[in-house]
């Protein structure tokens, strides 16, 4: 898709500018003339949406650290400061804290769409491998930024997840307990602890930033995937990418942004833990530790196995399964659209992760009560759980080879547009 | 396949819970108050009014540390004037050592004091937490400044807690020494004794000094405490809202036009 370049400087600076440093030449090949297919639906603006809430999260954040004090007895209370004291800075936080909410908001729908439209498939492998390093990049940042205000379950969560490499124990004899140490900078998290969770919480991000951009990198070199799956073989199955996606795009990134507007002016606080307004106590342990949402299907696999190590395996293979999809699937059809056996089997792993998600914020007892019978959630997540790995390892490679496929379109062109497609010239 | 489901029926059959008496937490009453909503604003007469509360019967145990004596008076909060902020932060003893001569104790022995400015936080009714739990029976007061965010249910709970005493516990229920009943804190033994009752403060504007109206205006005091920048992020949200919509409007246009002949 990375055809001959289009660009034509037209004045002598940047005539001068283009035989030294062609920047302008890369910004108008990436982002101006860019080939993109004229199809994309909405589904396809979570890009774009990501791409801001990133900024959002490293500027706010920047600022944050202006006024945050990464010391265990300071802490909480620089975080109230900033809240009370700081202008604008309970705008900042509240941006801060669910704009991280809506940053995996829009991460899970960026992956879903993958998902579904079989983004992930030959050519676009690396593409969706660099999507799950960028996955597994968000979710350490996150879980480092929910310990910095030192709240109780950030203490509590900071505990429970570091401890987590302690079930190595059960391979090598004090080989957990010795990670979890030096991971910790001490016998207990402590101030130590919080310190290098800052720094991190702190280089992270732009680790991500770059990541991202070997990933928008990878993108360019094939080119979008689209809803139909298909090739783009002529140029009217494309439109340059601005001004109709940079415009589309920023019409649903405004969609976007009012949702959370509502969420930072109106109930900040809803998608946090109340626990967390109570400074952190080694001494009071919370009744229920629990994530913050968007971890809480990965958390409910962890407490659906009653032995520690596998528990912990069954986490981290889940995200690591993530990398094997673009192998595991067997279908050459892309698109979901055209695979009548497939799309029951995703939308049910749609309903699965939620599932999951909702089991992980109950309590670790909770049931569901039909009656006479009561149903243990711990149940639910174990047959969740197991979906979730049959979802990939045995419904995506058994599916592609029995499925017979739905007749696929021969061009993005004439199903879009119809029978104008013939006399339609190519957009400028 | 049979034979798993049976398997499956019977462990979810095993695990069929008897009813027992609970002692978790009564939901909070349902009360109403005047910050609620995209447009609620505090009411100042129950910030004032609510502030006396705390000042003649909370602060007795609880302290208030994220609040200091300028909030009184600015925008958003109780609505002093800036003279009766100072005048209130003088009638509070502040921690003062060490003097001049490098003294944190006075002849007889006492830490130094003098009157609060109103640069000063509130100063805590204990020392330590050693002394708050040894007054107290061994529990701690906690602290009230963030109170309200820090509890599930919020305003509605506190409400609940400052209300939910004066009644009698079922007979199975044993109500331990130096604990009182009270159904909406989990456990159902606090250790709180009931903070207020009809009459427990005289406000002067003539409100009547029921327990409803006490407890109904402490509460707003401390969401107030928890949230004293609440009137400013409503006030922004809404311009901000309106901008994101007229925008979203543009852009909307702006699509359709781009668009038009493209699909």
């Amino acid at each position: 898709m990375t055809g001959p370049s289009t660009y034509k400087p037209t004045t002598n600076f940047t005539r001068w500018l283009d035989s030294r440093l062609p920047i302008l030449r890369f910004a108008n090949d990436t982002m101006t003339t860019f080939p993109t297919p004229r199809n994309l639906n909405i589904w396809y603006t979570f890009g774009a949406i990501l791409t801001f809430f990133l900024a959002v999260q490293i500027v706010t954040g920047i600022v944050l650290a202006m006024h945050y004090v990464p010391n265990s007895d300071l802490a909480f209370d620089s975080v109230e400061d900033i809240m009370r004291d700081v202008n604008y800075g309970w705008l900042l936080r509240y941006m801060h804290a669910n704009g991280a909410s809506f940053f995996f908001i829009a991460v899970y729908f960026h992956i879903f769409r993958g998902l579904y439209y079989g983004s992930y498939k030959a050519p676009r492998e690396i593409l969706w491998i660099l999507g799950v390093i960028i996955f597994v990049l968000m979710i350490a940042t996150a879980f480092l930024g929910y310990v910095l205000p030192w709240g109780q379950m950030s203490f509590w969560a900071a505990t429970v997840i570091t401890n987590l490499f302690s079930s190595l124990d059960q391979v090598i004899p004090h080989l957990g307990t010795t990670i979890v140490t030096w991971l910790w900078g001490g016998f207990g998290v402590s101030n130590a602890t919080l310190n290098r969770f800052f720094s991190l919480h702190y280089l992270l991000p732009f680790v991500i930033l770059g990541v991202v951009a070997l990933h928008i990198w990878a993108l360019h070199v094939p080119g979008n995937n689209n809803p139909l799956g298909i090739e783009v073989k002529e140029p009217q199955d494309t439109v340059p990418f601005h001004p109709y996606y940079t415009v589309k795009d920023a019409f649903y990134l405004s969609l976007f942004i009012i949702v959370f507007a509502i969420i930072v002016f109106y109930a900040p606080d809803v998608l946090g833990n109340p626990d967390n307004y109570q400074q952190a106590n080694p001494l009071v342990t919370p009744p229920d530790i629990v994530p913050d949402w968007y971890l809480m299907p990965f958390y409910a696999m962890l407490r659906s196995v009653p032995q520690k190590l596998v528990g912990v395996l069954v986490l981290f293979g889940a995200i690591a399964t993530l990398l094997f999809v673009p192998w595991l699937d067997t279908s050459r059809v892309r698109s979901g659209n055209f695979r009548p056996l497939f799309r029951p089997f995703f939308f049910l792993f749609l309903i699965d992760c939620l599932l999951l998600g909702y089991c992980g914020s109950q309590s670790v007892d909770a049931a569901w009560n039909l009656g006479v019978f009561s149903i243990p959630l711990i149940w639910v997540a174990r047959l969740g759980t197991i979906y979730y790995y049959a979802y990939f390892w045995l419904v995506l490679p058994i599916v592609g080879l029995v499925e017979t496929p739905l007749p696929i379109p021969d061009s993005i062109a004439r199903s879009v547009l119809g029978p104008r497609a013939a006399g339609v010239a190519p957009a400028e | 396949m049979r034979k798993t489901l049976l398997v499956l029926g019977l462990s979810l059959a095993a695990t069929v819970t008897f009813a027992q008496p609970s002692t978790d937490a009564l939901p909070p009453k349902h009360v109403s108050f005047s910050f609620e909503g995209p447009f609620g604003t505090y009411d100042r007469g129950a910030l004032q009014r609510g502030f006396q509360v705390y000042k003649e019967v909370c602060s007795a145990c609880h302290s208030l540390n994220h609040i200091a004596f300028h909030n009184l008076s600015e925008d958003g909060g109780p609505g002093f004037t800036d003279e009766q902020a100072k005048a209130i932060a003088a009638s509070y003893r502040v921690a003062a050592g060490p003097n001049d001569q490098g003294e944190t104790v006075d002849s007889s022995g006492r830490p130094l004091t003098r009157p609060g400015t109103i640069a000063d936080h509130f100063p805590p009714p204990f020392a330590n937490e050693q002394a708050a739990r040894t007054a107290n029976g061994g529990a701690l007061p906690p602290d009230l400044s963030l109170v309200v965010k820090a509890r599930a249910g919020g305003p509605q709970y506190v409400y609940s807690i400052v209300t939910g005493f004066h009644q009698k516990p079922p007979s199975w229920f044993k109500v331990l020494p130096n604990k009182y009943y009270n159904p909406y804190f989990a456990g159902w033994n606090i250790s709180m004794p009931p903070p207020l009752a009809d009459g427990s403060v005289k406000f002067s504007d003539g409100t009547p000094d029921n327990l409803d109206q006490e407890a109904h205006d402490v509460v707003t005091f401390l969401t107030w405490a928890s949230d004293p920048r609440m009137e400013e992020r409503k006030r922004l949200g809404l311009g901000v809202m309106a901008f994101l919509i007229v925008f979203s409007g543009l852009l909307f246009l702006s699509y359709r036009r781009i668009w038009r002949d493209a699909h």
